[in-house]
């Protein structure tokens, strides 16, 4: 099965990319916009149809290696 | 009495790093990532600067599961001296031996050129060289220097604060460019001291704090 985890910036965790995007946005006119944060996708192709054991084992992905628990928040997409 | 340089895929201070030490006199080896243990006679780890796997990821965060990685992190809980530069502070991060995270610089910028550094404390071996409160020039170079913890209060409160910026130049929580574990045996900092070791090109400061070691009798 294809498992997405999205990665990104703690909220409250001040995002230097996301913010300069912003900035961005608003030269371009568009001025609804009021937040920006950027983060990032990662796709896995999981050899096991076991849906609970899948997101288990992704979890200890994530906590490990996928995400840096410090500064970010992760989100299994299965 | 020697120094271990670990070398990794896109690590590209070694060389200079070997260079600084010889100056001193002290006996260095350079260490392949995958090798799975340290030389017997060890007193001193250096995880040097570079992009370690490309900084895939995150910085220092493919790096920290090499095998030899596993050595540094039982030598560094078993009292050994270790100390982190640039993408080394970041490894060391990523591997938990130091706490806290590093992000993307403030303004977006990869940044290289000499700052000035304040030394915190010298309750340490690495700044013993140094009184605090002095003033340092060296050199920087990187992308990824923006320091975060959760609790900087207790940080600060540990005098596990050695180095700050003068000018906050990466957005780095309290200027912090560089920091010890508690038990002041793993040091982390973003400056490179082994690209001011010669006073002929102007700076020595970096080759006074590597001398923090010898001072010590660590090395």
């Amino acid at each position: 099965m294809i498992v997405e985890v999205k990665v990104r910036l703690r909220s409250g965790i001040l995002d230097p990319q996301g913010k300069a995007i912003h900035h961005a946005l608003l030269s371009l006119g568009h001025n609804s916009v009021s937040d920006v944060s950027v983060g990032k996708i990662i796709t896995l192709n999981i050899n096991s149809d076991d849906k609970e054991k899948v997101r288990q084992e992704v979890t200890e992905m994530c906590e490990s290696l996928l995400a840096n628990v410090v500064i970010e928040d992760y989100e299994i997409l299965l | 009495m020697s120094v271990a340089i670990l070398q990794f895929l896109g690590t590209n201070c070694e060389y200079d790093m070997e260079y600084a030490y010889s100056l001193l006199g002290v006996k260095t080896k350079i260490i392949w990532h995958k090798e799975e243990s340290l030389p017997s006679d060890t007193k001193l780890v250096v995880i040097p600067g570079g992009f370690s796997y490309g900084d895939y990821l995150r910085s220092g965060a493919i790096a920290r599961f090499s095998p030899i990685m596993k050595s540094v992190i039982k030598f560094a809980n078993d009292g050994g001296y270790v100390l982190g530069i640039c993408n080394g502070f970041q490894i060391l991060l990523e591997s938990g031996l130091l706490d806290g995270a590093m992000k993307r610089n403030e303004n977006l910028h990869f940044i290289s050129k000499s700052v000035d550094l304040e030394v915190v404390d010298n309750n340490n071996a690495f700044l013993s060289n140094f009184n605090t409160g002095d003033m340092v020039n060296v050199p920087i170079a990187h992308a990824d220097g923006n320091y975060y913890i959760d609790n900087v209060e207790e940080l600060e409160k540990n005098n596990q604060v050695i180095l700050r910026y003068k000018d906050n130049i990466n957005g780095s929580i309290n200027n912090i460019a560089g920091i010890c574990n508690k038990q002041k045996n793993v040091f982390g900092l973003m400056p490179h001291p082994e690209r001011a070791v010669d006073s002929l090109l102007g700076n020595d400061a970096g080759l006074k704090m590597l001398h923090g070691f010898v001072k010590s009798r660590i090395l």
